[in-house]
């Protein structure tokens, strides 16, 4: 799951909880999600390292990024 | 036969080719390229590129040719009686004998010519619906790999770099490098979209080029360019030049920033930002889950009292009524009577002996009193007058 689609369901699963009528067990449940999906995005964050490449072509179609 | 001046005599007489040669060589050498300046007319385009056309003024006219390879540097064609500036070489056309002006550059008076390439290239992409504003792509909210298509050593590129690292180290930067200015640059940006695609390795696209004249920044109002940025896989953000220079690639580009370090700061999100946004989504979650328990016990203990409130009214109501029918039962109740010091005669197996004729002589029967029981035997029956004269007393219950 990419992080834009964690980050939507992150919300989505804020804004579920918000509501009066959900019933508590399945807002736990949401929650429990929630926290899961908090953390897989966190990391995400955490451990990208960038890199400044250049896209270079080898032969046909074959690429290569070169530091 | 004395030579004298070639021409001098009609012995003498030169070819045509031979004074027309001659008449170019001396205007070609009279006139070094220069700028012309008049009003175009009767522009044609030629099968084979050419362009002929004729510049004139109030008295006099000249005619123009501009070679087809000349032409592609040249923005636009100019409209009928547009006031332009030719720069070119005067010369001598042999097979017509014409005075002819060779053009490798024409500029309208102002913004003329720039301005109608771009409304003409504008209209084109208008007419296709690549510069719809419905079109635009939302960017991603966290790229991983932002591609950059520029020249691989302008500013540009420096700024970018220097902005996203700034913003966030963890987002790597891959340069596809181009030529941004230049006769190559419009074939040198198509083939670096080209690769980008066919790569596929990036989340959004940066391209674009630093500050420069309008003819330095022309590549990116290339039709093909704007065309091929508009079938970017990925979205894209155009960064052409100053905050006031506005590209055609600007125009189809999902986000058009007005200057490179600007496309960077668009395109990456600061990290700590994004960790507090995280934060904060986590805080909303705990909060409305807390809220959601706090809500829930609430409830229960609402519907708790409820519930013990209506058991001990229930409770309360069946001990009234139970009072009430006890209070009755009493009333009616024979022991009361027996309470009073009555007493009941009742047969050994218990039936009620109401009347004389219901006992015999000699059988036993039960007198009921209000503390227990006396069993008695029939001594004899009276069966006259009333069923208790009233001089006597009440049955001696206690004498017995």
């Amino acid at each position: 799951m990419s992080f834009e689609t964690t980050l939507l369901r992150l919300e989505e699963i804020a804004a579920s909880l918000d509501r009066d009528d959900l019933p508590l067990e399945q807002a736990l449940k949401l929650f429990e999600e929630g926290i899961g999906k908090l953390r897989e995005a966190s990391a995400a964050l955490a451990e990208a390292e960038g890199k400044v490449q250049t896209l270079v072509e080898q032969a046909e179609g074959v690429f290569e990024v070169r530091e | 036969m004395a030579t004298g001046i070639p021409g001098e005599t009609a012995a003498g007489a030169i070819a045509v080719s031979e004074i027309t040669e001659a008449a170019k060589a001396i205007i070609e050498g009279a006139f070094p390229r220069l700028w012309v300046k008049g009003e175009v007319s009767n522009l044609t385009k030629h099968r084979n590129g050419h362009w002929y056309f004729t510049l004139r003024d109030t008295v006099a006219q000249l005619a123009c040719v501009v070679w087809a390879r000349d032409t592609r540097r040249i923005p636009a064609v100019p409209n009928e009686g547009m006031a332009v500036m030719a720069r070119g070489q005067l010369t001598v056309y042999p097979a017509q004998g014409k005075m002819q002006f060779t053009v490798d550059a024409l500029e309208a008076e102002g913004e003329g010519l720039w301005k109608k390439a771009f409304d003409e290239t504008k209209a084109r992409l208008d007419k296709d619906g690549l510069t719809d504003p419905a079109r635009k792509r939302p960017l991603p909210r966290f790229p991983r790999n932002v591609a950059v298509i520029t020249s691989p050593d302008g500013a540009a590129l420096r700024d970018i770099i220097a902005v996203i690292g700034r913003r966030n180290p963890g987002v790597s930067i891959t340069v596809i490098p181009a030529a941004v200015q230049g006769e190559t640059a419009p074939d040198s940006l198509l083939a670096a979209l080209d690769r980008l695609g066919r790569w596929g390795g990036a989340d959004v696209l940066i391209i674009g080029r630093g500050g420069g004249s309008r003819e330095d920044l022309w590549a990116f109002n290339h039709e093909a360019v704007a065309r091929a940025i508009a079938a970017c896989a990925v979205p894209t953000i155009s960064a052409v030049g100053h905050e006031t220079d506005v590209t055609i690639a600007d125009l189809v580009a999902d986000v058009r920033a007005a200057t490179p370090s600007v496309a960077a700061e668009t395109a990456v999100p600061v990290l700590a930002e994004l960790q507090a946004a995280l934060r904060a989504l986590g805080g909303s979650m705990s909060d409305a889950l807390q809220d959601r328990i706090r809500h829930g016990a609430r409830e229960l203990r609402r519907r708790a009292e409820g519930l013990s409130l209506r058991a001990r009214r229930a409770t309360e109501r069946r001990r009234a009524r139970l009072q009430q029918v006890a209070g009755r039962l009493d009333a009616l109740s024979p022991l009361a009577v027996l309470g009073r010091g009555f007493a009941v005669a009742r047969s050994v197996d218990g039936q009620a002996l109401p009347r004389v004729g219901a006992f015999s002589v000699g059988s036993a029967f039960d007198l009921l009193l209000q503390d227990g029981r006396v069993r008695a035997l029939t001594e004899s029956l009276h069966g006259d007058g009333p069923h208790l004269r009233a001089d006597l007393p009440p049955h001696p219950r206690r004498d017995e």
